[in-house]
C-alpha cells in the first residue's frame, strides 16, 4: 500500500514539515506572549507576518537592502507599526470583553490586506534566496537556505523562551500575566509593558515573514492562510503557554509533513482532526495544565 | 513629627463598572501613624485601598498624597510617589520563585530596605528562596507579600487584611512585624475585620459603613467604647 | 401605537419592494437578515462569539443545492433538510466547544469552520474551486412555480418573517431568559442548578439551524453554492453586520444586513477598496459605536423623549 514511499520522499516531507513547524512555532509563540499579558487574541498576527515579508521585499527592490539587513530591519519596522496599532485600536478597548479586541484585530486584517493587495496585487511575488545551492546528504538534498531557517528559528524560539522563563524581564512579564494590576502597583509602567510586549510578539511574526519570503511567494494572503493553522495550533497547545506554543508548532508541522507522505489528500485536515481530538480528550489544552490553573 | 497629613482622602466616590462602592469617603493619615479602616464585609474598605492605589479606575473626589493630587494618576505613577500596596489575596506569583517574587518590585526611590536586611527581618523566607511562589504556606505568603513591597523605597504602606485566614500564632507574628515596621518609620493604612488585631497595632481607627466614614476613634476611645465599635462590626 | 404603524409601513414596503428594486438584491438582504439573526441569537443573547458561523451557512447551501440538483425534492423540503442538517452540525460543534467560554469558543469555532472548509474543498460533490452551479429553483410544494426571482422573493420574504418571529419567540421564552442570564453571569446560572453547557449547546443548535436556513435560501437565490460562503471572510462579514446593526436587539441584524449588503453591492466596482472600507467601518463601530445603529437610535430616542 505504501510502496510509493521512499526515504527521499519521507525525509523531504519531514524537512518541509519541520520548516512549516518553525513558522507555526514562531507565530504561535508571539500569539501566546501577547495573549498571556493582554488577553488579546491577535487575529492580525498573520497579516503582520505578511507585512514582514513585504517589508523585506520592498527593502530589497527599492532600497537595495539585502536579506540579512531585512532580517534586522523588518521586525523593527513592523514591531513599531504594531506598537502604534496597540495604542490606537487595542488600548482604548482593553477594559472591555476580550472579544472586542479579537474583532478589532480582525478588522485591522481587512484593512492591511486590502491595502497591500491594492498596492501589490493579489498574486505572489518572488524573493530571491540569499543562500542558493545546498548539500546532498545521500538520502536527500538539503538546500542551504532551509537549513538556515531551521537552525535560526530554533535559536529564536529558545532565546525567547529563555528571555521569558529565566530573566528578570521575563519575571515581570510572567508576574503581569498573573496579576497585571499588582505588578503595576509596584511602580512598573504596565501600559508601556503591554505596548512593548505587543511589539515583541508582532516583531516575531515579522521575523517569520522575512524568513518565509525566500521559501514561499510573498503575497497579501500568505498571512491569513497561515493564521488558520496557527489558531488550531494555539487551541491544541493551550492559550498563553510559551513552551506549549513552541512544541505544538513543531509537532503540527511534522504531523502535517508526514500526512503528506502517507495520505496526501488529508494533510490539511490532519491538523484539525488533531485539534478536535485534543479538544475532546484534553479540553484545557495539551500544555496548559502545567502553566497555570486560572 | 509635623501635623500635616501624609494622605488626605476627601469626598472620594468609586465605582466597579456600574455599581457604586464608595459614596464620599473622608479621612486623613498623618506621617508615622498606623490607621486602620474597620467595618463589615463589603463596607468599602478594600475598595478604598484600591482607589488610593488607582487600581479602581472609575473614581471621583480627591486623594492628596504628600501634598500632591493623585486621583488622575495611573497606578504605577502613584506607586512611584511612594505608596506600596499589599492586596488581601496576597497575590504571590505562582510562576515565580520566592526570590523572584521578593525582588520583583523595583527600587523606585531611596529609603527602601535592602535585600539583605529584608531576609534578616523575614528569616523564614531565607530557606524558601528557591521554591515556587505557590508552595508557601498562608503565613509565609503573607510575610512575603509584605516583605516584597518594602524594598521600593515607599514609606506609606497599604495593607489589606494581613491577618485574614491565618492561625492565631501567625496572626500574632504578623502583628509584631507590622509594629516593627511602624517603629522603622513607615506610615501604614491597614484594612482589618479582626478587631482584636486592629486594637493591638493601631493608633487610630476609621469606621467605614456603606462606602462612607461613619466614625473615627483613637486607640483610647476604642477601648472606652468597645460596645459601640463591636456594634459597627456586627460582632 | 407607533410600533404598529412602523410594522405596517415596513410590511407594505417589503411587499412592494420588488416592483422597484432588483429582487436578487432584496433576497440577498433577506438571506443575510436571517443569517445575522442566527448569529445575533448566539452573540447578542447568549454571549457566544461563533467566529466560524459561515460553516453552517455555506454547508447548508451545498446540501440544499445537491438535493435540488440530484433529487426531485421540493424547495421547502430542501430548505428543511438543510436546516435540520445544520442543526445536527451545530449540536456536534456545541458538544466540542460549549464547555469553553469567551475567546476560546471563538477560536475553536473558527478552527472547526476551517476544518469544514477544507473538507468541502476536498469533497467530490462541491465542484471544488468552481462551486456547485446550476441549482434549480424547484416548485414550492411541488406545485407553485418559484423559478422567477419575482415570485421567489415572496417565498424568501415569508420564510424570513417566520424566522424572525421564531427568533423573537426564542429570545422571549424562558429559555431565552436563561441564555441572557448565562451571558451576564454564568457562574450564577450554574449555582441555580441549571447546566449552562446544555443551554449553550441548544443555543448553538438553534442558531446553526437558522444559519443553515439562510444558506439554503441563498443557494436558490443565486443558484450557486461556493466555497466563499464557507470562508472566514463570510464569518467576519456576518459579525460585522450584527455589530453594525446592534448586538442583542431584534432589529439590529435586519438593519445591519441591509446596510452591508447594499454597501457591498455599491462597493463592488471599487475592487480592493471594498475590503478596506468594510474593515475601517468595522473598526470604527468597535471603537466608537459598540451599541450599533439600532442601539444608538434607541438611546437617542430615549434621550429625546425624556428631554421633551
Amino acid at each position: 500500500m505504501f510502496d510509493h514511499i521512499t526515504i527521499q520522499l519521507l525525509m523531504g516531507q519531514l524537512l518541509i514539515g519541520l520548516i512549516n513547524g518553525s513558522f507555526y512555532a514562531m507565530l504561535a509563540l508571539g500569539l501566546a506572549i501577547i495573549f498571556g499579558l493582554m488577553h488579546v487574541v491577535n487575529f492580525a498576527h498573520g497579516a503582520l507576518y505578511m507585512l514582514g515579508a513585504f517589508v523585506a521585499l520592498i527593502l530589497l527592490n527599492s532600497f537595495g537592502v539585502p536579506y540579512w539587513g531585512a532580517l534586522m530591519i523588518a521586525p523593527i519596522v513592523v514591531g513599531a507599526f504594531g506598537i502604534v496599532m496597540e495604542r490606537l485600536i487595542l488600548k482604548p478597548i482593553q477594559e472591555l470583553d476580550h472579544l472586542y479586541s479579537l474583532l478589532a484585530t480582525f478588522a485591522a486584517v481587512l484593512i492591511i490586506e486590502g491595502l497591500m493587495r491594492l498596492q501589490f496585487g493579489a498574486s505572489g511575488l518572488p524573493y530571491r534566496s540569499p543562500l542558493p545551492g545546498g548539500v546532498n546528504l545521500g538520502f536527500m538534498f538539503l538546500p542551504w537556505y532551509r537549513a538556515w531557517v531551521l537552525v535560526f528559528s530554533l535559536i529564536v524560539c529558545v532565546a525567547v523562551w529563555y528571555l521569558i522563563e529565566k530573566t528578570k524581564l521575563g519575571a515581570y512579564l510572567r508576574a503581569a500575566n498573573e496579576r497585571s494590576e499588582i505588578v503595576e502597583s509596584f511602580g512598573i509602567n504596565v501600559p508601556l509593558m503591554k505596548s512593548l510586549t505587543y511589539g515583541l510578539g508582532v516583531a516575531l511574526a515579522a521575523l517569520g515573514g522575512v524568513l518565509a519570503a525566500p521559501i514561499y511567494q510573498v503575497s497579501p494572503s500568505m498571512g491569513s492562510n497561515l493564521m488558520i493553522v496557527i489558531f488550531a495550533v494555539v487551541v491544541i497547545g493551550g492559550m498563553g503557554s510559551i513552551i506549549g506554543a513552541i512544541l505544538t508548532g513543531y509537532l503540527i508541522g511534522i504531523v502535517e509533513g508526514l500526512t503528506k507522505v502517507f495520505y496526501p489528500e488529508g494533510s490539511h485536515l490532519a491538523i484539525f482532526v488533531i485539534m478536535i481530538l485534543a479538544l475532546i480528550l484534553r479540553p484545557q489544552g495539551l500544555f496548559s495544565a502545567a502553566e497555570k490553573s486560572r | 513629627m509635623t501635623n500635616d497629613p501624609l494622605l488626605t482622602v476627601a469626598d472620594l466616590h468609586a465605582w466597579y463598572g456600574e455599581s457604586k462602592a464608595l459614596h464620599g469617603m473622608n479621612f486623613t493619615v498623618r506621617p508615622g501613624e498606623l490607621v486602620t479602616l474597620i467595618g463589615r464585609n463589603g463596607a468599602g474598605k478594600s475598595t478604598t485601598l484600591r482607589s488610593i492605589m488607582g487600581i479602581v479606575k472609575k473614581r471621583k473626589g480627591s486623594i492628596r498624597f504628600d501634598g500632591q493630587e493623585t486621583i488622575n494618576r495611573r497606578t504605577y505613577q502613584i506607586a512611584r510617589r511612594g505608596i506600596a500596596y499589599c492586596p488581601e489575596e496576597r497575590a504571590i506569583f505562582a510562576s515565580l520563585t520566592v526570590a523572584e517574587n521578593l525582588t520583583l518590585p523595583p527600587v523606585l526611590k531611596p529609603g527602601g530596605i535592602s535585600d539583605d536586611d529584608l531576609l534578616r527581618q523575614f528569616p523564614n523566607l531565607q530557606q524558601r528562596l528557591r521554591s515556587g511562589g505557590a508552595k508557601l504556606s498562608g503565613g509565609e505568603q503573607q510575610m512575603l507579600a509584605i516583605a516584597r513591597i518594602l524594598r521600593t523605597g515607599a514609606r506609606f504602606l497599604l495593607l489589606d487584611e494581613p491577618s485574614e485566614g491565618l492561625a492565631p500564632v501567625v496572626v500574632r507574628e504578623i502583628g509584631e512585624k507590622i509594629l516593627q515596621l511602624k517603629e522603622q518609620g513607615f506610615t501604614i493604612l491597614l484594612v482589618e475585620q479582626n478587631l482584636q488585631f486592629a486594637r493591638r497595632v493601631a493608633d487610630r481607627h476609621v469606621v467605614v459603613e456603606n462606602g462612607v466614614v461613619v466614625d473615627t476613634l483613637d486607640a483610647a476611645e476604642v477601648e472606652a467604647n468597645l460596645g459601640r465599635v463591636k456594634n459597627y462590626l456586627g460582632v | 401605537m407607533t410600533r404598529y404603524v412602523l410594522f405596517a409601513a415596513l410590511g407594505i414596503a417589503a411587499l412592494a419592494a420588488p416592483f422597484q428594486v432588483y429582487p436578487i438584491l432584496l433576497m440577498t438582504i433577506l438571506c443575510f437578515v436571517v443569517f445575522a439573526a442566527s448569529f445575533n441569537l448566539l452573540l447578542g443573547f447568549a454571549g457566544l462569539l461563533c467566529f466560524g458561523h459561515a460553516m453552517f451557512f455555506g454547508t447548508a447551501a451545498y446540501i440544499a443545492g445537491w438535493l435540488l440538483k440530484n433529487t426531485a425534492i421540493t424547495i421547502e423540503l430542501a430548505f428543511l433538510a438543510a436546516t435540520l442538517a445544520m442543526a445536527v452540525l451545530g449540536y456536534l460543534v456545541g458538544l466540542i466547544s460549549a464547555r469553553r467560554g469567551g475567546i476560546q469558543f471563538a477560536m475553536i469555532t473558527f478552527a472547526i469552520a476551517q476544518f469544514i472548509y477544507f473538507l468541502l474543498l476536498r469533497a467530490p460533490f462541491t465542484g471544488g474551486e468552481d462551486g456547485m452551479q446550476g441549482i434549480p429553483r424547484s416548485a414550492l410544494f411541488g406545485v407553485i412555480n418559484v423559478s422567477s426571482s419575482f415570485t421567489l422573493y415572496y417565498l424568501i420574504l415569508a420564510i424570513t418573517v417566520l424566522a424572525i418571529a421564531a427568533v423573537y419567540r426564542i429570545v422571549h421564552s424562558p429559555f431565552g431568559e436563561v441564555l441572557r442570564a448565562i451571558r451576564d453571569n454564568e457562574a450564577r446560572v450554574d449555582s441555580l442548578g441549571f447546566n449552562p453547557v446544555q443551554f449553550k449547546i441548544l443555543a448553538i443548535t438553534l442558531s446553526a439551524g437558522l444559519a443553515g436556513l439562510a444558506g439554503a435560501m441563498k443557494a436558490t437565490v443565486f443558484q450557486i453554492a461556493t466555497l466563499h460562503d464557507v470562508s472566514w471572510h463570510v464569518s467576519g462579514t456576518i459579525i460585522f453586520m450584527t455589530l453594525l446593526g446592534g448586538l442583542g436587539t431584534l432589529a439590529g441584524p435586519v438593519v445591519g444586513a441591509a446596510l452591508v449588503v447594499v454597501l457591498h453591492d455599491y462597493l463592488a466596482h471599487f475592487g480592493e477598496w471594498a475590503l478596506i472600507i468594510q474593515g475601517s467601518v468595522f473598526l470604527a463601530v468597535i471603537l466608537f459605536m459598540r451599541q450599533g445603529i439600532v442601539g444608538a437610535a434607541k438611546a437617542l430616542y430615549r434621550r429625546v423623549v425624556v428631554r421633551s
